[in-house]
């Protein structure tokens, strides 16, 4: 090369190019290493986080969550642009390599991508600059005009992002075009000297530059390719060493809080790695109170965290104006590390995370009890960022030191000593039994080990609950219909625990599984049924050693196939049906086709579905303690779920929760729209609409079960409903 | 600051349905939960604050049997330095002087700033805390909603009085005090915290070490026997309502707007 030095040989102010670009190379990297060793002291620090097992699963979510960017395109517009920004990134990574070594040895060509195979490379990645500078113009334009709601900060988590996100963005743009520009120079320099050229891509960032730079003289063009080069030098080790205090230091951790994401979300987190139930009266303090009390995964989150805002957006605590936003937990956490652990000096003294504000805390108490445990915010999460451990760990702390609001101790004590939240006597657990129409045609007996196959495990709400109990009714009818051996545990069956647990009070939660498994055991049964999700996510995940579990819309969408239930069709044509999801069947169980399956089953039964249904469906307000709870919010969670319905232009819900119905029933109350809308489970819709006719039962010849089926519905209309149940479905 | 807390453990209220006895002079004690009397607990939260704020130690105390540990378990895992269970066959039966007078005998063997109590017993009279005041000649402040303490020597506390207002008052140290609830929101005692103070031994005492004479304690010396126990009958005015929920609500709107609480 003739006309314009390479910018290793370039001599001013006394030093040569290469000499500049060694130092600022050995500088920039020195300083990256130590500022990322200052990021990490925190992380060997704090608790142990089990997450090295099962390499190739992890590998195999890296592929998919993090190269394969697989959460991104549920938001269409920045998920696009960010999935071509970091195609974008992945495919420069190696033509940025190339130009800083350049900068110090001018002929480095990095193996393979000399010749044809170089030019490929190059083409491709002269567009992927240009995208990649596209994209940051787009994503400017979005942040000062367009304004995404999401990315908008409540004046009480302090001031917008808007200016840091935008000099990240500039930051990224300028690193295009100073890349672009150095290329540009080149060529324009080669093509006036009649050198072959390196042909730029027709229409890409390089191309437009070298077009612009075309006439322009020698010299002059040496010093635009020795600038952009020290300007991409510059601005490359500018950004390295900037990112991790922010929300682009991302870039370095995703791939890793990716590998190191919880593989089975569902379990929650013990109240410490490595130590048994049986060895936790060793330890002293439970929970999260200091920032040391979190895991290292658990900072690796807040370090990771993009600040998107696609969890706070899905959350149902942020949207009715409960304290808590999810994004904030993250990042006011993360601002917190960088301060209690800074760049420079030694880690200060650290302030008990949750209290009151003057206190020097990050979190207040209301924040942490807001959450719902839903699970939203963790669905939507691009970087698999995790919530609820740490929502639940932050209040195992609370318990810990006592702080519960007075509205969840009574309930917390009656699970202590009468194992119902309702302080109601054991002995009246299976009153529900009882009632007077129920009891003649349908006879359900208290287990004490006389060899049935199935329990029903019915919990707490729906044992004591008036409304509720013909939730279990309806159950306890369905499986009679269907010939199932079952009975309930009665009195030994406690609360599930499953928020004694999620509301962070472990202690008390091991004492109820303990009794509960105790109880199954010695009813000898071969598997259990329930109609309440959280009883199912407790019996499926937190406890160990129970037989199978079930969701009884799993059973009635199995007996439906199986044709051992049919149902009549739907009395009023009028009726619009949605199914709601609740949280513990849905999310956290996938279980989102079996309850929708039996609905569609029923003939001319007109279903819709809410916007926001499936994984993206919104919690009702929560189960189990968070009905005592007395939450700070501008409007109730039901009562958006119940306007959601409206406009879907259902005007009736199916719940398949307990804890759902009631949120939902009270929501129809407050929202003003009895009369419009009703809420039916979809256990009572079965119960109603199933048909007990002679020709089912004589299917069921060798049914055990003690019950009579109702004779009220004769073979005929059998026959009738599924001829309207086959055009149903066409219609459908 | 050296504070005594008396308290005691009654029926839990909210988990309980209280049923007469067959022979109609209790109620059916088979089935029952018990938890610290509810008044007291805030006494002891209030107690622990004092202590917090000022130095000094929590002793909760309680004239029961056995069982009665329980609470007295509970109220230590809450942050009581001590408990102390004032146990005696002669003690059993013992009418609101009784109790008082065994407290004031435990009370002298020790060195109380503070001694609080419940506003009242759940299944009692509010009798204990003023009759204690008396005995040990110590002033006394009943219904208290909030204390302060002055130089160590005096506290000024108030007391919610008839039509919401608030007296203020300075009560002279050494006092006895009975707490109303509201007073502070209690901490929260997980089942850990139960279990971490569960082999604590806890001290005993008896007639004879606390010196006093079985005579004047007890049932013998009881002057207030309990003769019946009874619910009241329906008098007239009181309406049960036997419907489903939903006709109770709407009945319950219809008779209070006939009345004209509804406008």
């Amino acid at each position: 090369m003739e006309g314009i030095q390479s910018v290793a040989e370039v001599t001013s102010w006394l030093v040569t190019g290469r000499e500049l670009f060694l130092i600022i190379h050995i500088l920039g990297v020195l300083c990256f290493a130590y500022i990322v060793a200052k990021r990490l002291v925190p992380l060997v620090r704090v608790q142990s986080d089990l997450r090295f097992d099962h390499p190739l699963v992890r590998l195999g979510r890296v592929l998919k969550f993090w190269l394969g960017q697989w959460k991104h395109p549920r938001y269409r517009t920045a998920g696009t642009i960010h999935i071509l920004i970091f195609a974008g990134f992945i495919l420069l990574a190696m033509r940025a390599f190339t130009v800083l070594i350049v900068g110090v040895s001018e002929n480095f060509v990095m193996p393979g991508l000399s010749g044809r195979a170089g030019e490929i490379y190059n083409t491709i990645t002269d567009y992927a600059a240009t995208i990649v500078f596209l994209c940051m113009l787009i994503a400017v334009i979005r942040r000062l005009v367009f304004k995404p709601a999401r990315y908008a900060v409540p004046a009480r988590f302090g001031k917008a992002h808007t200016a840091d996100a935008i000099f990240l963005l500039a930051l990224i743009a300028i690193l295009m075009v100073a890349d672009s520009l150095f290329a540009a120079a080149k060529a324009a320099a080669q093509s006036q000297q009649g050198q072959p050229l390196e042909v730029l891509a027709v229409f890409s960032l390089p191309w437009i530059l070298q077009s612009a730079l075309a006439s322009t003289a020698l010299p002059t063009l040496g010093r635009v390719y020795f600038g952009a080069y020290l300007l991409h030098e510059v601005t490359f080790y500018f950004l390295l060493c900037y990112r991790p205090f922010g929300i682009q230091f991302h870039v370095e951790t995703s791939l890793f809080n990716v590998y190191f994401a919880k593989l089975d979300r569902e379990i929650l987190k013990p109240v410490r790695w490595g130590v048994s139930d049986d060895h936790l009266d060793q330890v002293k303090s439970f929970g999260v109170k200091t920032f040391e009390d979190f895991t290292w995964k658990h900072i690796l989150d807040f370090y990771s965290c993009a600040d998107c805002g696609r969890c706070s957006d899905n959350c149902p605590a942020n949207a009715v104006g409960r304290p808590l936003s999810p994004r904030f937990i993250t990042i006011k956490a993360r601002d917190y590390a960088f301060q209690h652990y800074p760049v420079l000096g030694r880690a200060n003294n650290g302030t008990p995370l949750v209290g009151r504000e003057e206190s020097g805390s990050i979190y207040s108490e209301d924040e942490i009890w807001s959450c719902t445990t839903c699970g939203a915010c963790e669905e939507e999460c691009p970087l698999l960022v995790e919530y609820i451990d740490k929502i639940v760990d932050l209040r195992r702390g609370l318990i810990d030191d006592g702080n519960v609001p007075q509205s969840l101790q009574k309930p917390l004590k009656a699970l202590e000593s009468r194992g119902n939240p309702y302080g109601k006597m054991e002995k009246k657990k299976a009153d529900w039994t009882k009632a007077k129409d129920f009891q003649q045609t349908c006879d359900v007996k208290v287990l004490n080990g006389n060899g049935a196959d199935t329990l029903y495990f019915v919990d707490s709400i729906t044992s004591y609950d008036d409304r509720m109990q013909s939730i279990g009714r309806a159950t306890a009818k369905i499986l009679t219909h269907v010939g199932e051996n079952f009975g309930i545990l009665g009195a030994a069956e406690k609360d599930s625990g499953h928020e004694v647990r999620r509301f962070g009070e472990e202690t008390l939660f091991m004492a109820l599984r303990d009794h509960n498994v105790d109880a199954i055991k010695a009813s000898g049964v071969k598997r259990i049924v329930t109609a309440d999700p959280h009883a199912y996510n407790a019996l499926k995940h937190d406890y160990k050693d129970v037989p199978p579990v079930e969701h009884i819309s799993q059973v009635i969408a199995k007996e439906v196939k199986a044709g051992n239930i049919k149902f009549n069709p739907v009395e009023n044509a009028d009726s619009v049906y949605a199914y709601h999801d609740s949280c513990y069947l849905g999310r956290h169980n996938q279980i989102y086709d079996d309850p929708r399956d039996v609905l569609d089953a029923i003939p001319g039964l007109k279903r819709v579905e809410m916007a926001r249904s499936r994984d993206r469906s919104f919690c009702c307000g929560g189960g189990g303690l968070m009905l005592f709870y007395e939450p700070k919010e501008d409007q109730r969670m039901g009562v958006k779920r119940v306007q959601m319905a409206a406009q879907a232009g259902a005007n009736v819900i199916v719940t398949a929760c307990p804890f759902c119905m009631v949120n939902i029933e009270d929501a129809i109350k407050v929202a003003g729209m009895e009369g419009k809308m009703t809420a039916i489970d979809l256990a009572e819709l079965v119960d109603q609409q199933i048909v007990r006719g002679v020709e089912v039962s004589n299917s069921l010849l060798d049914n055990k079960s003690s019950c009579h089926p109702e004779q009220s519905e004769g073979s005929a209309v059998l026959a009738n409903s599924s001829k309207t149940a086959d055009s149903s479905l066409r219609s459908e | 600051m050296e504070i005594l807390v008396c308290v005691r453990r009654v029926p839990d209220t909210s988990e309980n349905e209280i049923e007469l006895n067959s022979a109609g002079n209790d109620i059916e004690r088979d089935d029952l939960v018990y938890s610290i009397n509810e008044p007291d607990n805030y006494a002891v939260e209030e107690a622990l604050q004092i202590a917090s704020r000022v130095g000094g130690n929590v002793t909760v105390a309680t004239v029961g049997g056995e069982d009665d540990e329980e609470i007295l378990r509970r109220e230590m895992a809450m942050g009581a330095n001590h408990g102390v269970l004032i146990t005696d066959e002669a003690f059993s039966g013992s009418d609101g002087r009784g109790i008082a007078t065994i407290l004031k005998a435990f009370v002298q063997k020790g060195s109380y700033d503070i001694i609080l109590t419940g506003v009242q017993a759940e299944d009692g009279g509010a009798q204990v805390g003023g009759m204690l005041a008396a005995l040990l000649d110590y002033p006394f402040a009943s219904l208290v909603n909030s204390i302060e303490i002055l130089d160590g020597k005096k506290l000024k506390i108030s007391r919610e009085i008839e039509g919401g207002n608030k007296e203020i008052s300075e009560i002279d140290l050494p006092c006895v005090l009975s707490i109303q609830t509201g007073i502070n929101e209690p901490r929260y005692v997980g089942m850990k915290g139960i279990r971490q103070v569960a082999s604590i031994p806890i001290p005993t005492f008896d007639v004879s070490n606390l010196g006093l004479d079985p005579s004047g304690v007890g049932e013998a010396a009881a002057k207030v026997k309990r003769v019946d126990y009874f619910i009241p009958t329906l008098g007239k005015g009181a309406e049960i309502l036997h419907g489903s929920r939903e006709e109770n609500i709407d009945k319950v709107l219809e008779l209070v707007a006939a009345k004209g609480g509804l406008k």
